[in-house]
């Protein structure tokens, strides 16, 4: 007896399946509980024998943010033209931590779980997944850190603007998993991806509005087709949803708003969404070579 | 010798509910990369492409064979020949370039020792980790704890980071938490000589449990007694083709009088 499976050109006897071949994103659902303990022990084994733990997560920040607040905020004198400067860099560094931790550990994943899919067949969504995942549980805390920052500048956020910030979270979520996908797989065939990688997450600070206001680059650009392709890039709309959720509520509430930022947020998840296709697509072209590569 | 390859032809038509392991005129080639940095593939490019960047190495080339359950199969052959690619297509771990492979039920794979064990974790964590890697749940894990930690006897050490254990107390939890899988496949790859004597008898022991109960095995092995004993159909592989597929002892005696 015949039966029609997937993979429409072959015809598989009942019961029986081709070994390798699984069903992508969909398989990392069903292993939830393997998904678990692979971000379990990525966390156990980075502050494996550190004394601070997972107080790094929060040192690398605060560091960083001192230097920005300075360096921009003071001396650039930046914190005279946007009201509390301070919150409005943090929600923006926020997001791109979180952005270039997903997306670099996502890229390394499968390169850095290389013993594993040598040797024994998971589904390798697994890896990017587990990273993206870790990048969340580093996430979380400084979030934290940000509301405790907005409440005491003053935050009264509306239902609508914290929905902002929720979709300035799924944009990045989506579309770092996208790009860690396509990147992680092209590495295992070019390790020089995972140099590529380095060098957009080095630009990825000062290509959405982390350091500067958003009309800095109206008054440069203009709003013509420049002022568009700057603001086809996920991550600014993402910063711009969280200056919208997180900072804006804790001002007098008189800055110029972002137009169209409604939009512009729609189309970065949209495009993102079509980043998650590609990595994906890609990721499962080269999956089958990913244990002869390594 | 069985000559098995009419009956595989037509295991796509009707598959008798005992086959486990459908192997279909399987090649598998392997490109030996010279490099892989960007720059030599923009010289060579600028060079007119004329030397060939890889090197091919057919690793099997045209084979089939069908496993049911309940047999005991020895993968037999020299370095090389192509014992290991094979587990590792059955595995899923990779995919033939041509013809196919086919599995009914779940695998799990003892394809070397303690792949998916962390060094920074302790037994215990370990044995759910892999567990859960070789697609166990967090119950079945946790309803066969015991057993696998029993199994293994290094209780004692089950909360210690595994990489203060021995090889040896390494291979004896991860044989442990693999054949607790009770995978339909078992696959094992020449990890029985490591081990102390008592040890082996147990894991061999174990492995005729598994077959008794009729799930499939698969072992690649050197040590051809062990083999004889244990399996009853042997298929010896000679760069990548099937020279004998049929009683062990014949596969056995084979490999003895050509290398």
């Amino acid at each position: 007896m015949l039966v029609r499976l997937r993979h429409v050109t072959t015809l598989l006897p009942e019961g029986f399946v081709e070994p390798g071949r699984g069903a992508g994103l969909l398989d990392v659902l069903r292993r939830r509980y393997l998904a678990k303990l692979l971000v379990r022990k990525e966390l156990r084994v980075r502050y494996q024998g550190s004394v601070l733990g997972l107080l790094w997560s929060y040192l690398k920040p605060a560091v960083q943010f001192v230097v920005f607040y300075f360096a921009i905020g003071i001396f650039l004198g930046l914190s005279r033209n946007i009201d509390d400067f301070a919150v409005y860099l943090f929600s923006g560094i926020v997001a791109i931590n979180y952005f270039s931790e997903a997306f670099g550990n996502a890229t390394r994943s499968i390169v850095g779980n290389g013993a594993l899919v040598k040797k024994i067949y998971l589904p390798r969504e697994l890896f990017p997944v587990a990273s993206l995942w870790v990048a969340v549980v580093h996430f979380f805390p400084q979030l934290l850190v940000l509301v405790v920052g907005a409440l005491i500048a003053g935050w009264r956020p509306s239902v609508l603007q914290l929905g902002a910030g929720a979709l300035g979270f799924l944009i990045v979520t989506v579309f770092s998993l996208g790009l860690g996908l396509l990147f992680g797989a092209i590495n295992v065939v070019f390790r020089d991806a995972e140099n590529f990688v380095d060098l957009i997450l080095m630009v990825a600070t000062w290509t959405s509005p982390v350091l500067y206001f958003w009309t800095n680059v109206t008054d440069a650009l203009g709003t013509g087709p420049l002022w568009w392709l700057y603001q086809a890039n996920p991550l600014t709309a993402a910063v711009e949803l969280f200056h919208l959720c997180f900072w804006f509520p804790a001002t007098d509430q008189t800055s110029p708003a972002v137009p169209h930022l409604g939009l512009v947020g729609i189309g970065a998840l949209l495009l993102s969404c079509l980043v998650l296709l590609l990595g994906q697509a890609t990721f499962r072209r080269l999956d089958g070579r990913f244990a002869q590569e390594l | 010798m069985t000559d098995l390859t009419d009956a595989v032809s037509d295991a796509a038509i009707s598959t008798a509910a005992a086959t486990r392991i459908i192997v279909d005129d399987v090649t598998k080639r392997f490109t030996l990369r010279h490099s892989r940095a960007l720059k030599e593939l923009v010289v060579w490019t600028l060079r007119g492409r004329k030397e060939s960047l890889t090197n091919e190495f057919v690793a099997l080339s045209d084979v089939s064979f069908r496993i049911d359950d309940g047999e005991t199969v020895a993968l037999l052959g020299l370095n090389g020949s192509g014992k290991s690619t094979l587990l590792k297509l059955i595995s899923g771990v990779m995919r033939p370039d041509a013809g196919r492979v086919l599995v009914r039920g779940n695998v799990a794979g003892l394809i070397e020792v303690g792949a998916g064990f962390h060094p920074d974790l302790t037994g215990r964590e370990n044995v759910y980790l892999n567990g859960a890697i070789l697609g166990m749940s967090e119950q079945q894990i946790t309803d066969r704890f015991a057993d696998i930690v029993a199994f293994s006897e290094i209780s004692e050490f089950i909360d210690t980071e595994v990489k203060f254990y021995s090889s040896g107390m390494f291979l004896r939890l991860a044989f442990s938490v693999a054949v607790h899988t009770e995978p339909d496949i078992f696959l094992v790859d020449e990890i029985l000589a490591v081990g102390d004597e008592p040890f082996q008898r147990k894991c061999l022991a174990k492995i005729r449990e598994l077959k008794a109960a009729g799930h499939a095995l698969v072992i690649v092995s050197h040590d051809l007694d062990m083999v004889a004993r244990l399996c009853e159909r042997g298929i010896l592989l000679e760069q990548g083709k099937i020279i004998v597929d049929g009683p062990v002892d014949t596969a056995v005696a084979e490999m003895r009088s050509r290398f």
